[in-house]
């Protein structure tokens, strides 16, 4: 019986395609239209609501910071401003760097952050070890290059460093090179 | 898929009557815009509730970067508007929505008072509709101010210039709005927190009553 009638529908209809009911039909059309109503008032909403994750994070300028002249081979404080575009807001951020000239001529400019959790280090700034970085919070200490000696997991990270004209830029901040 | 959880929470809590209860009524053949065209008339009250909840939804989305201060306010504005993705369209929506919602809340109005509506049982209904007219008046009155431009403030001041006018309690009414002695950072976060708190959860509790008499009234008969 069921076989007659696939062959009777076979016969007449093109191979493949279902009836739809009515029913069918206007529940498809209606939610589709209605779908697409929906995402028409809430897609605009979504999108303007992760703008900020889909921007790309703005290559750091360099900033002019000191004259090549000033760096020696003893590691040196310098401070600089960063303009800072925060939405809407505009300001300026002082960062510092611990700039000095290792032993093959080159500049490297360390970040003052400590890599255990984010204080602030200071050169030769402990008596009970002269001659590194140490950082007040929970002693972490490196070595002139940056090279963690205790606590910290990390060496110190550094600034790209640019030489134009006999001053020094600075960029972004980089894992440390110099150290393996 | 979908049918397969549904019926797995049906199944334990029994939720169709729920829906079926909110959803599931006939409409009234002299309502029906299918049946008569003019009844298209009946579709304002569900267009007004339709717009408010774009209103509520696209309002959510622009407190992402929207901040209530008087020194950035203006800029936060401009920049979600003209650095953010569909930033214009969102509060394109929140902005003329607000008018529309007005111009649709009065169009229902005038279908109601035109059909006699408002006429016993349904006394207590329209007295809730015009609280929602003098909420959603608020809400504009207080949205108004926050791009905090020139428009805004002068509109502003010129609004509680008018509160000021009323005898007696005018000035304290004034004050209490404003915040202060002037126009300022304090008026400006008041409106703010009033904007998106205080009236949208007045509105919110007088929309649930308005609707549950809606149902247990039903609709009014024809002309």
């Amino acid at each position: 019986m069921s076989n007659q009638n696939d062959h009777h529908e076979a016969s007449q209809k093109p191979p493949g395609r279902k009836e739809m009911s009515r029913r069918q039909f206007l529940t498809y059309t209606l939610g589709g239209a209605t779908a697409y109503m929906v995402s028409g008032a809430v897609l605009p909403m979504i999108r303007f609501a992760v703008d900020p994750i889909l921007h790309k994070g703005s290559k750091g300028n360099f900033i002019k910071v000191v004259e090549v002249s000033k760096i020696t081979n003893e590691p040196q404080e310098f401070s600089f401003e960063l303009q800072q575009q925060d939405g809407w807001y505009s300001s300026t951020a002082t960062l510092s760097a611990w700039i000095r000239k290792n032993d093959k001529g080159e500049i490297v400019a360390l970040s003052p952050v400590c890599k255990h959790l984010g204080c602030t280090i200071g050169w030769n700034n402990d008596k009970g070890y002269p001659d590194e970085y140490h950082c007040p919070c929970h002693g972490a200490r490196y070595t002139k290059d940056g090279k963690n000696l205790a606590v910290a997991p990390k060496p110190l990270d550094e600034y790209t460093v640019k030489v134009d004209n006999g001053w020094i830029y600075l960029g972004q901040i980089v894992p440390n090179k110099h150290v393996s | 898929m979908f049918k397969g959880i549904y019926n797995w929470v049906d199944e334990r809590l029994d939720i169709t009557p729920i829906w079926r209860d909110v959803a599931d009524h006939e409409v009234p053949e002299h309502v029906n815009p299918a049946h008569h065209f003019s009844a298209f008339v009946y579709c304002f009250g569900g267009l007004t509730f339709f717009i408010t909840v774009i209103q509520i939804l696209s309002g959510m989305f622009l407190t992402m970067y929207y901040v209530p201060d008087i020194i950035n306010a203006y800029g936060s504005v401009e920049y979600l508007q003209t650095k953010v993705a569909f930033g214009q369209i969102v509060r394109g929506m929140h902005h003329w929505g607000a008018s529309l919602v007005i111009v649709m809340m009065f169009l229902h109005t005038l279908r109601v008072f035109f059909t006699g509506s408002y006429k016993a049982p349904r006394e207590m209904n329209w007295v809730v509709g015009m609280l929602i007219f003098f909420v959603m008046i608020g809400l504009g009155l207080t949205g108004y101010l926050l791009p905090w431009d020139n428009k805004a403030y002068f509109a502003t001041r010129v609004t509680l210039q008018i509160a000021d006018s009323i005898p007696v309690v005018g000035p304290y009414l004034k004050e209490l709005m404003q915040g202060g002695q002037i126009v300022g950072a304090e008026t400006l976060t008041r409106f703010f927190a009033v904007h998106v708190f205080f009236l949208p959860a007045v509105l919110l509790l007088l929309l649930v009553g308005h609707f549950i008499m809606i149902r247990r009234q039903g609709i009014s008969g024809p002309l």
